[in-house]
């Protein structure tokens, strides 16, 4: 199978502030966000990353997203280097994060045909697959109401929508159902699951295990910013369920990376 | 992918004009307040001064000399006689405006004689003569200049050896482009480096320090997008705004400076040819390019608006100074070199124009000199938008 996206020996830290170090009781001026990660997500396949908050879940995919720089490490996606390439890179991926927050001022219509004009989507290829996204989502009949006036729900949805305008081979979702009444969670997983009927490779980091469980062929296991365990599926839950598994994982944390 | 330069101009013109509230506060408002508030001010002070022509001065005198009385005639002065004992009543009358006359002129006795005695070379003491009045009154105000020139001519008429600038003739050799060379060199830079700062800081810490608080910018930062293309979007649409706001107050300076000159005759707009139109257009957009590349970056250091807002009005003040050296004859320099300080090019250049006084090469070193400032300003700013440090601190 082809490495979609290889994840290699990426290291980042972060200033703590003086505030942050009172806060946190600690006198250390840098905090190790992600040490020495890596991961493969071949072709197709949809991988999970399972972590605690503040593992480096979120930080991992916003330098695989090209949005931060690594310290150290690359992740090359579908050939291209996020520290040498990062607006091919940009190119070639959908990023979802709850941070990216959309233009309250505008309608979904705008913001579908901006971010393809950005995107340099055709005028008529992004028309149809706005038809398509909107009618999925049932943001048709909200087209034209600016995003400031609609639910958190159809916010999310609309976000979903617009980080795909450009058909991406490559999904990165960050917590993609976070917050989400269930019905709302339901359409987003029932989606990632047709993408992954369409051969896409999909990236997604949460703490939802029954997300994991349905959507994901590969898991690693994040915790402090280290790679506890990396296998698939099956594997992790061949003895017991995922979520015993994963405390069993976060009790010994010290164990090495086992990729398979 | 040229293209997205255009995308982020023509979303931050849809962000902007379909705003109507943008629209009236940032474009409309400016130029609209000016010309009212100025027009007010002139119509307000020039009441102040201004009295009616056919308006006659009602001046009570004590011991009125027939000398004086006699120029009632073909005057706008009535007099009316009272006595010395009125004298107290009708100054606390003055006093507290309201008095039913104008002026208490107060005449020594035999003041024809005495006038008549007096001998210039022996120095003694001259007759005096008081005149009592009320400059918060206008027509108080008015009436005393209508009595000291009524004296000042009797006087002059006493002994007249020789008269100055005789007859009807014009003495006053400044023409009417002189007269409004004159006041709008000396008003109008100050007044435009304000304004288009304010249209500047209207528009750029919005766009810059307000998408990054609300998280937008960071969608715009996902996207293939170059971050140089993303801040010379931000940069050109910006300006395009902000000359608007600029050119809006410009306008309203423009029609109403000769109102609120008190409507000073020869003052007006139309002495400027298109040409001076033209270079003021060229120093204004290179002007505004380069405060709003400056508001954009600090925008950009900002954690929000109100810190943005908070960190630019220094600058503006700083703007402002610079824009008063138009006013000080002594800091206004034609060296070329001094015309690469930025702002300080752009008030000295407007102040050259409309004092028509033009200095090609001055003002090409100030269009230059500003567009290469705004092109590394727009540098520095797709430097920060790839700065994580920048765009995502907290």
């Amino acid at each position: 199978m082809k490495e979609l996206l290889k994840v290699q020996n990426l290291r980042k830290t972060f200033k703590i502030s003086a505030k942050q170090q009172k806060i946190e009781r600690t006198k250390q001026r840098l905090k190790v966000a992600v040490d020495d990660l890596s991961f493969t997500a071949y072709e197709g396949e949809v991988f999970g990353l399972l972590g605690p908050n503040g593992a480096g879940k979120t930080t991992t995919l916003r330098i695989m997203s090209a949005l931060v720089k690594p310290d150290k490490g690359d992740v090359l996606v579908d050939g291209a280097s996020v520290v040498k390439n990062p607006e091919e890179v940009r190119g070639k991926i959908g990023f979802l994060t709850s941070e990216l927050k959309l233009e309250e001022f505008f309608t979904p219509n705008y913001l579908f045909q901006f971010f393809s004009e950005l995107h340099g989507v055709d005028k008529a290829v992004a028309e149809t697959r706005k038809q398509n996204l909107f009618e999925k989502f049932g943001i048709t009949k909200f087209a034209e109401v600016k995003v400031g006036d609609l639910s958190t729900g159809m916010k999310q949805k609309i976000s979903l929508v617009i980080s795909i305008v450009h058909d991406p081979d490559i999904i990165i979702f960050d917590e993609p159902t976070n917050g989400l009444d269930v019905l709302t969670a339901k359409v987003v997983t029932d989606f990632l699951l047709e993408l992954k009927g369409q051969g896409k490779t999909i990236v997604v980091s949460t703490h939802i295990f029954s997300l994991i469980e349905k959507i994901c062929d590969r898991v690693g296991v994040i915790i402090d910013g280290k790679m506890a365990v990396c296998d698939t599926l099956d594997n992790l839950t061949a003895e017991k369920p995922l979520e015993e598994k994963f405390f069993d994982i976060f009790a010994e944390r010290a164990g090495g990376i086992d990729e398979k | 992918m040229k293209n997205s330069i255009l995308t982020i101009m023509k979303k931050e013109f849809v962000r902007f004009f379909t705003d109507r509230r943008m629209v009236l506060t940032t474009v409309i408002m400016p130029g609209l307040m000016i010309y009212l508030l100025y027009s007010f001010m002139g119509s307000g002070l020039a009441s102040q001064f201004e009295t009616d022509e056919d308006y006659v001065s009602n001046v009570y005198a004590v011991d009125l000399p027939e000398s004086v009385r006699a120029m009632e005639e073909g005057a706008p002065v009535e007099f009316t006689q009272v006595s010395a004992e009125d004298v107290d009543k009708s100054l606390d009358a003055l006093e507290n405006g309201e008095a039913g006359f104008d002026l208490l002129a107060v005449f020594p006795k035999d003041f024809d004689a005495q006038v008549a005695a007096y001998d210039v070379a022996a120095g003694g003491e001259a007759p005096a003569v008081k005149l009592y009045y009320n400059s918060t009154d206008s027509d108080s105000q008015s009436s005393y200049h209508v009595m000291t020139g009524l004296l000042d001519t009797y006087e002059s008429a006493l002994a007249n050896k020789f008269d100055v600038n005789p007859g009807e003739d014009t003495y006053d050799l400044a023409t009417e482009e002189d007269m409004s060379a004159q006041i709008f060199s000396m008003m109008v830079p100050m007044l435009m480096m304000v304004f288009l700062f304010s249209g500047c800081m209207a528009v750029a810490p919005e766009s810059i320090a307000g998408e990054k608080e609300r998280g937008t910018i960071a969608t715009l930062l996902v996207t293939p997008m170059k971050r140089s293309h993303l801040a010379i979007g931000k940069i050109i649409s910006l300006s395009a705004i902000a000359i608007l706001s600029g050119l809006s107050s410009f306008l309203g300076t423009m029609l109403s400076l000769p109102k609120m000159m008190g409507d000073m005759e020869g003052v007006n707009a139309n002495v400027y040819k298109m040409t001076d139109y033209i270079l003021v257009l060229l120093v204004v957009l290179s002007t505004v390019l380069v405060i709003i590349t400056l508001v954009s970056i600090i925008s950009a250091f900002a954690r929000n608006v109100k810190e943005a807002t908070g960190w630019v009005t220094p600058v503006m003040i700083i703007s402002m100074l610079l824009g008063v050296t138009s006013m000080v004859e002594s800091l206004c320099m034609t060296d070329p070199v001094w015309f690469l300080i930025p702002l300080y090019n752009s008030a000295q250049s407007m102040n050259g124009i409309f004092s028509m006084d033009v200095n090609v090469v001055n003002i090409v070193v100030t269009v230059v000199s500003n567009v290469c400032y705004a092109g590394i300003g727009v540098f520095v700013l797709a430097k920060m938008f790839d700065s994580e440090k920048v765009m995502f601190s907290k």
